[in-house]
């Protein structure tokens, strides 16, 4: 099965791969040996990060099933990859500004190692066209994220965060390769493409590919904490460190999305010509209808429990459930233009709650809170900081002329050219809702305590350049976002290899 | 004429608020007292100069308007268009997306380009009277115009709803941040009602999109170009209906047409003065608008089914409206601003009954009754905010009298309590005749009814006149209202309230004696868009 030219080929396709591991070792021994500087680790990081992005944008264009099908090399995964390239270039930088981080340690060496190790696992899933293959990567940036989210570790809360995270954790794979067994026992096979030929060309009962389509799901969903498997997001998210909260909530959902995606498209689909409209999926099961369900929970109970908080990071932990929820819904149309709208959403949900978590951050810094009420009177406090909030939190909610409205008029797109109209407006109902609780915190910077006489509070210049970097393109992606548009449709074809 | 000259002047009129927007952010704060009030000076009067230079965009384009030329739904006959490639990009199963700034104006947009462009400029002088955080409130102001500019002249359904979107959040600070005591609420109750309508105009847009393959207003009117297959295609379907609904609530919430008004006392009350003229004079046009430009041209068939439903709620608009604001009167803390927000909830009423007639003379006294019920209304909450500004109380209960103390400010008032009431002469009483004339011929049994309204409109606005200007003043306004002199040296109104109410009075006056010049704007356009509703449509008398 595997000649040798196959893996030529697949090595030179695993490039970037490769890079985050010799990444890894190098930030591993650049932290041991150089004592001084604190975040040497981080600086070899970002130089790997870079160097593996360019070995990423090399493989524009390639399909191939690299490792004997064990991995899948396509225009798709690229987009991910690069979502989750600069989502963790990013969080690295703002973890040099994090006082958190810098005060409970002396030195941050494992601390960018393990956003190397989460991100190679990370680079993994996306592309993993093999059931075992996405057992391993699923455990791969577990594994890295559970000790990051209890990094700070002389903190109660992240303590108990990180043993929650691995708790759940824990449970959702042992269903998930539960689910495996019975998919495996039911095909003969735990690749992908051979379920899939498998599926076509047999028939098989209901009930069990349903049972263990369902068990499978759980362990995607975890990972987007989707309902009913999103109980670990609000603790954890609120524990971990604020870098790690944003991460989590932007880079390990790319990958579960892109999972989730390819395991639909790879493994289920119906390859008889003719179907490029809408996905025909393999078996008597509806699953449009079980993803849409899933959505509409997922962004529902995300957006109604988020109304009552008033902890900055438990309110983005919910905010963040029911983004997942919106992206479901273009997932649960199943067909091209789903996926094109996923990805676009996910480039201006990358910026958006990147951004707005490091404002969290850096007013946590000053302020050593992250209670809502803190936030009142920040806009007289802060003017340029409070003004990108408000651009975060009203792209966040998806109003003109912001990019979140571009992601979300997208996601509405794919739903009503599909014709789930209820989908799409319930979905346009929790956006509704949304609004009352990304306003309150809009409210308490601009309406509480106006022209407050309370110190100014002063930010370095740089971490406000890097504010400003992520508000700019927010606020011109909503009013020209062709590029990311022809990107996103560029790479929205799933390789399904014939 | 301008128009076929190379000069972009609708994205200059709704654009340059932009410009002001540079300039007052770049003003320094000021370093000790002085300078802080040097700098609050000159972003006044930056306002001031942008406000007035878009009203004299707005002259020079109604002068160069040629009202021979229809619109509605035909581009060439479209003025001063401006049609530019803007986000192209291609999408393998839906085709191209292709969206365009497109910007015109045809006889139904320049009345309210004008009265945005009046309003915009004479609520800047209230607005002196703005204390706390003035940079944030004129930066707001100016974004709220560029805003409310852009709905009236975008083409393209996308850029609609981004100027129409783009109002919401300065609003939401406007009253929220400058607000009265109930503030937040009002300002988040504001918010969320209109949100929800426009994200089912969202819906709909895209539905239009994917059913046309295109953002154009102009090509959503025509029926040829849906495709058959398509969500919107075919005529009279269940799922027209439906999106018809979803646009009509989406509008009518703005409008605000019963029952989705009950956002609007709210928002009158605790808005500051300058923000209620604006709220009250252009952004409940912007529903009316909306109706005549996209949700009654682009689903006629689903019009025509649900006229009569419609007539009906303008119909209760208006009688309901009308026994609200008598009812201020009896009930609640007799708030004056709150009577004045009622009176509006009426007088929109009849604007939605003119256009369910279907009728030209209807349609035209609707677009008319928007343009002056723009002008009385923002004269109405002036003068609340004159009496506010100097009792710091507006209760009906509280006053007495003041036609003794304040002579030249009763006289102004008086203009405008008639004009509100519709006595002849004033330009009320002509937008009025007309509606009920059109109206009268396609529902003659709801004209009646609302006919009623104009003599609840007698009673409650004379009643608050009799109470607030007749009678004897209270004790405690026995004495000047600043005794210091250092705000109010006299009494009675100052200049720079009269510089803001006089013209508006003029206007209506002069409109109402010789409506032509408004009128002659559209009557081509309204003809024509009978037209194409004709088919469709229950017209009385035709």
């Amino acid at each position: 099965m595997m000649d040798i030219s196959d893996l030529v080929k697949s090595i030179s396709l695993f490039k970037p791969e490769t890079t985050l591991i010799v990444t890894f070792l190098l930030a591993m021994m650049f932290d041991m040996a150089i004592k001084k500087s604190k975040n040497i680790a981080g600086y070899i990081a970002i130089a790997g990060l870079v160097i593996a992005g360019f070995f990423l944008f090399q493989q524009t264009g390639a399909n191939y099933k690299a490792f004997a099908s064990l991995l899948v090399v396509d225009s798709f995964g690229q987009f991910l990859k690069f979502i989750i390239l600069m989502s963790s270039l990013i969080i690295i930088i703002f973890s040099f500004f994090s006082d958190e981080l810098h005060n409970a340690h002396t030195k941050l060496g494992e601390y960018y190692t393990l956003i190397i190790g989460m991100t190679f696992g990370m680079f993994l899933l996306v592309g993993s066209a093999n059931l075992i293959m996405i057992y391993v990567a699923i455990e791969t940036m577990s594994i890295s994220s559970y000790v990051l989210a209890g990094y700070t570790k002389e903190v109660k809360r992240a303590s108990e965060a990180s043993l929650k995270y691995v708790i759940f954790g824990a449970i959702s794979s042992g269903i998930m390769i539960y689910g495996i067994s019975m998919l495996f026992g039911l095909t003969g096979s735990l690749n992908l493409f051979e379920i899939n030929q498998f599926l076509a060309a047999n028939k098989v009962a209901t009930l069990p590919l349903l049972l263990s389509g369902l068990m499978i799901l759980s362990g995607f969903g975890y990972k987007i904490s989707a309902v009913p498997f999103h109980f670990w997001t609000p603790d954890v998210y609120e524990g971990a460190p604020v870098t790690i909260t944003a991460y989590l909530s932007v880079a390990s959902k790319a990958a579960g999305f892109a999972v989730l995606l390819r395991f639909f498209k790879t493994g289920l689909l119906d390859s008889i010509p003719g179907t490029s409209e809408a996905w025909q999926l393999l078996g008597n099961i509806d699953w449009h209808y079980v993803i849409a369900v899933l959505a509409v929970l997922t962004m529902t109970l995300g957006n109604l429990v988020a109304l009552w908080q008033t902890n900055m990071k438990r309110l983005l932990a919910y905010s963040s459930i029911a983004h997942a929820g919106y992206l479901m819904m273009a997932v649960s149309v199943m067909n091209d233009n789903g996926v094109s709208a996923v990805l676009i959403y996910f480039f201006f949900y990358m910026l958006m709650n990147l951004g707005a978590f490091f404002v969290v951050q850096l007013v946590a810094n000053k302020l050593n809170s992250e209670d809502i009420e803190e936030y009142n009177g920040l806009g007289y406090r802060s003017p340029v900081l409070a003004v990108c909030m408000t651009v975060f939190l009203i792209s966040l909610t998806g109003l003109p002329p912001t990019s979140g409205f571009i992601g979300k008029l997208y996601v509405f797109s794919s739903v009503i050219n599909s014709g789930y109209i209820w989908l799409a407006i319930v979905g346009v109902l929790n956006s509704v809702v949304s609004l009352y609780y990304y306003v309150k915190i809009i409210r308490n910077m601009y309406l509480r305590d106006v022209e407050s006489t309370k110190s100014k509070l002063v930010f370095s210049p740089i971490t406000i350049a890097i504010v400003l970097m992520l508000a700019i393109p927010s606020l011109l992606f909503g009013v020209y976002f062709t590029p990311i548009v022809e990107w996103a449709n560029y790479s929205m074809n799933i390789f399904v290899g014939n | 004429m301008l128009g076929t000259m190379n000069f972009p002047i609708l994205t200059w009129i709704t654009f340059l608020p932009i410009l002001g927007i540079l300039i007052i952010l770049l003003v320094p704060s000021g370093k000790d007292d002085k300078g802080q009030e040097l700098s609050k000076i000159i972003i006044r009067w930056v306002a001031v100069g942008i406000t007035f230079m878009q009203l004299i965009l707005a002259v020079i384009i109604y002068l160069n308007y040629n009202p021979a030329m229809a619109g509605v739904n035909d581009l060439k006959t479209f003025q001063f268009v401006e049609k530019l490639s803007w986000i192209t990009a291609t999408l393998p199963m839906v085709g191209n997306i292709n969206i365009e700034y497109f910007m015109g104006i045809d006889g139904i947009s320049v009345p309210m380009i004008l009265l945005t462009a009046i309003i915009c400029f004479v609520a800047v002088f209230p607005s002196f009277g703005i204390k706390k955080a003035v940079k944030g409130y004129f930066a707001m102001y100016l974004l709220l115009d560029l805003g409310m500019m852009g709905v009236f002249c975008a083409l393209d359904f996308f850029l609609f709803y981004l100027f129409w979107e783009l109002m919401l959040l300065p609003m939401y600070f406007l009253i929220g941040v400058w607000g009265g005591p109930r503030k937040e609420y009002a300002a988040i109750k504001f918010f969320i009602y209109t949100l929800v309508g426009s994200v089912f105009m969202l819906l709909v847009m895209i539905g239009l999109y994917h059913s046309t393959g295109s953002f154009n207003l102009l090509e959503m009117m025509n029926a040829a170009n849906f495709r058959g297959d398509s969500i919107f295609g075919g005529i009279n379907t269940t799922i027209r209906y439906v999106a018809f609904m979803g646009l009509f609530i989406g509008f009518a919430i703005k409008v605000p047409l019963f029952p989705f008004h009950t956002w609007l006392p709210d928002a009158h009350v605790e808005a500051p003065t300058p923000i209620s003229v604006i709220l009250a004079g252009v952004l409940l046009k912007m529903g009316a608008y909306g109706m005549i430009r996209i949700a009654f041209p682009i689903f006629p068939d689903a019009f025509g089914y649900f006229q009569t439903l419609i007539a009906w709620l303008g119909m209760i608009s208006i009688v309901y409206g009308a026994f609200c604001a008598l009812g201020q009167h009896k009930v609640g803390k007799r708030d004056f601003k709150k009577l004045i927000a009622y009176s509006s909830v009426s007088h929109m009423g009849l604007v939605i009954l003119g256009l369910a007639s279907m009728r030209p003379e209807g349609t035209v006294g609707a677009i008319f009754q928007m343009f002056n019920h723009g002008i009385i209304t923002a004269m109405l909450f002036m003068i609340v905010g004159v009496i506010y500004d100097r009792a710091h109380t507006r209760g009906l209960d509280d006053f007495g009298g003041l036609a003794k103390k304040m002579p030249i400010y009763t006289g102004i008032m008086a203009v405008a309590f008639f004009a509100a009431i519709g006595l002849p002469g004033m330009s009320g009483f002509i937008s009025e005749v007309l509606v009920f004339l059109g109206s009268f011929k396609s529902y003659p049994v709801l004209t009646i009814i609302s006919g009623l309204s104009i003599i609840l409109g007698a009673a409650y606005m004379l009643w608050a006149l009799q109470k607030i200007f007749f009678g004897v003043i209270p004790e405690k306004w026995q004495g000047p209202w600043d005794p210091t002199k250092l705000i109010y040296k006299t009494d009675d109104v100052n200049g720079l309230e009269m510089v803001a109410l006089i013209p508006l009075a003029i206007i209506v006056i002069f409109l109402g004696v010789y409506p032509n010049p408004i009128l002659n704007l559209m009557t081509g356009s309204v003809n024509h868009f009978i037209e194409i509703m004709r088919p469709f449509v229950y017209i009385g008398g035709m």
